[in-house]
């Protein structure tokens, strides 16, 4: 019984520490990410990145001389959690703005709370509905799954292809990109054939892609998901020896998918990706070159694992609002909203922002580069 | 005049519930006071199913949201006002169980158990892929319940982390209220009895498929209750709230706070939602302390840590 009570009292006190106020800071900018739970491949690079990018900026001076304070929350991917810790950011912490929302289901519930208490959030989930109405406080940086199915769709068009299969994932990340793709494959004359899915935690997806490849004149098949499903679909594809070309989504554009899949299965494989996959291979020329090797240096120096596009995504969050802090010449929320949406021509690993009342994400289809797997690494395809 | 334990449970229940927030530095508690409200009072039906009738669910999390859903769907689909809306929710989350319940609780053992963990996990794939309906796992919004828009033009303006702090702990309040009032009725006492054996309440003439019956059925209307709070505060909802996990958390916030207590389980209510913001510090810890906790609490202290603290403090130890 004693040792209870000493076990209780010890966890009272931590539990003071926790909630105590906390440090204080210059500019304190608050985030809320899946680093762990079942999005935490994208909340994780997403949070090192946020870490790092802090440090930098600290160790160069701050922002218009001023330090930087990143108060940095778990949600574990609960929409719930997302919503409570983007209160506390509010109400407690007093930030500044607010990054986060790793999946489209935690952004959504911290809308509504940035939205309430006006603070500038930028988003790094993929849905379109984040953005389009636009909220006067609400930004994001990822590409919208609808723009994915465009530039896969020009691509395809491009090759000549109009009759196409496709497996997606029941995933939040597949079903919504799966309903978009539908919506737009009209405007460029492509036919769906054949439309499966898949349960994210699937095994094989052999039966699906039997089924594909019997449909009448399919020309390719499309796989919008993320998570392990399209590597499987990947190596099932290749096991059926359905030959046809297959195209991936944005959603496993990193390393860790060829690894997945095997290079052997993914040679071949298309997907719309950022320029950070072929930071490498990119010409001299390219104007987003620097912003990315600079990146993937760092990010990989200090955590020794790959860079990911998902990462870029707060990094590109982060430059966002430095850029707009820098230029607001204060860190009152409103000033630094309307300099967020004032962001013009801001060169990210992304992509290049350009904002408007309009438009919160500010990039276009231009920012997608068309990637085709080739001896187990990142290609251009042209 | 000396209070029964039932009033003195509700007394310090209001008395917690309208005395804290004066220790609030800042309005972030509030929403964790709500949370804290909203999980005690599904965790209040837990107490009624296993405290009371010693019956265990794996799927509650399937009524809450069934509940928290009916708020979602019936105001834009059936014009129903979302406070109708939470009651649509607790009757089909009530019908639900007795169809599940029915065939299941003749049964002595664990098949409950089964059943509703097959129950949730079903639930929960419905939410995720009926898109068309539900929009699937993105979630979907939930219209404004409009009372705190009327307690303002009452002359009463409540911002809203205050309004769903007060609401929820007044829901807690009556739902503790009427488990406590169960709980000395014939029905409590019939499941009580069937509890200790249920060969001995048979004997003595308790319809034990039936009282079984009746405490899943009440504990799912609680639950859906908690589901609609839950979705009418956040005014979004995911399927997450239909998780397995969120039933693993129900049963775990009951066992931990002393599940044969209505007190005692909203304390566990309140320690669990706490421990994670408590512990954001250690977060690459805080599964590890949690569980760390909840294996001392079942070690040493197997009533819960109200009941086992109560004790302690009255001096009347094993």
């Amino acid at each position: 019984m004693m040792k209870l009570t000493k076990t209780t009292t010890a966890l009272a006190t931590l539990a003071l520490l926790g909630l105590a106020g906390p440090a204080l800071a210059e500019i304190r900018i608050g985030a809320t990410l899946s680093a762990t739970g079942p999005a935490s491949f994208l909340g994780d690079p997403e949070a090192k990145t946020l870490e790092m990018l802090v440090e930098e900026v600290n160790a160069a001076g701050g922002i218009n001389g001023e330090q930087v304070e990143l108060v940095l929350y778990d949600d574990g991917g609960d929409p719930n959690k997302a919503r409570t810790f983007a209160t506390r950011l509010v109400e407690d912490d007093e930030v500044s703005a607010i990054i986060g929302g790793t999946t489209t289901g935690t952004t959504m519930s911290i809308i509504a709370v940035a939205e309430d208490a006006e603070i500038p959030f930028i988003s790094l989930a993929g849905a379109v509905d984040i953005i389009d109405p636009v909220k006067p406080y609400t930004f994001k940086t990822p590409h919208t799954d609808r723009m994915a199915c465009q530039k896969i769709f020009e691509d395809m068009q491009k090759r000549g292809f109009s009759k196409i299969g496709m497996i997606s994932g029941t995933d939040g990340f597949g079903a919504s990109m799966q309903a978009q793709c539908k919506s737009v494959a009209g405007e460029y004359a492509i036919e769906i054939v054949a439309d499966e899915t898949y349960d994210p935690k699937d095994a094989d997806m052999t039966a699906q892609l039997t089924k594909i490849k019997g449909a009448e004149g399919i020309q390719a098949v499309l796989n919008p998901g993320f998570g392990q499903g399209p590597s499987i679909v990947t190596r099932n594809y290749k096991q059926l020896a359905i030959g046809l070309p297959l195209y991936q989504s944005h959603g496993v554009a990193s390393d860790g998918f060829i690894d997945l899949a095997g290079a052997d299965a993914a040679e071949g494989v298309r997907l719309p990706g950022t320029a950070l996959l072929i930071a490498g291979i990119l010409p001299d020329s390219d104007p987003q070159k620097p912003v990315v090797t600079a990146y993937k240096t760092a990010f990989e120096t200090r955590t020794g694992t790959p860079v990911g596009t998902f990462g870029g995504y707060a990094h590109d969050a982060f430059l966002i609002l430095k850029d707009a802090i820098t230029r607001a010449g204060s860190t009152e929320p409103a000033a630094i909203r309307d300099a967020i949406e004032a962001t013009s021509g801001l060169v990210g690993t992304t992509g290049t922002y350009t904002m408007s009342p309009e438009n919160h994400l500010g990039l276009d289809l231009s920012a997608f580069r068309m990637l085709e797997i080739k001896g187990g690494t990142w290609s251009m395809a042209e | 005049m000396k209070l029964t334990p039932k009033q003195a449970t509700l007394l310090v229940l209001a008395a917690l519930i309208a005395l804290t927030p004066f220790f609030f530095p800042s309005g972030y508690y509030y929403r964790v006071g709500a949370l804290i409200f909203v999980n005690g009072l599904a965790v209040t039906g837990i107490v009624i199913l296993t405290g009371y009738a010693g019956q265990v669910s794996l799927g509650h999390a399937g009524f809450a949201g069934i509940g928290a859903y009916a708020c979602a769907l019936a105001p834009v689909h059936l014009g129903l006002h979302p406070a109708l809306a939470a009651v649509l929710g607790a009757i089909l989350s009530g019908c639900m169980a007795w169809l599940v319940g029915r065939p299941i609780l003749r049964l002595k053992g664990y098949y409950l158990a089964v059943a509703t963990l097959g129950f949730g996990i079903l639930v929960s794939m419905v939410l995720n892929n009926e898109r068309w309906l539900t929009r699937g796992p993105d979630g979907i919004d939930v219209p404004d319940l409009g009372l705190r828009g009327l307690l303002k033009g009452w002359g009463l303006d409540l911002s809203n982390g205050e309004f769903w702090y007060f609401f929820s702990g007044l829901c807690l309040l009556v739902g503790a209220w009427l488990a406590l009032n169960l709980y000395d009725s014939p029905t409590g006492r019939a499941l009580r009895a069937l509890h200790g054996s249920e060969i001995a309440a048979r004997v003595v003439g308790v319809d034990v498929a039936r009282a079984k019956l009746q405490a899943f059925v009440i504990s799912a209307v609680y639950a859906s209750f908690s589901g609609s709070l839950l979705a009418l505060q956040n005014k979004f909802v995911t399927p997450d709230v239909a998780g397995f996990m969120h039933s693993i958390e129900m049963v775990t916030m009951a066992v931990l706070g002393g599940v044969g207590s209505v007190l005692g389980a909203i304390f566990g209510a309140g320690i669990l939602t706490l421990l994670p913001q408590a512990l954001t510090v250690f977060a690459e810890y805080e599964q590890l302390l949690l569980g760390l906790v909840m294996m001392l609490v079942m070690i040493f202290l197997r009533e819960g840590l109200l009941p086992s603290i109560l004790r302690k403090i009255r001096g009347t130890g094993e």
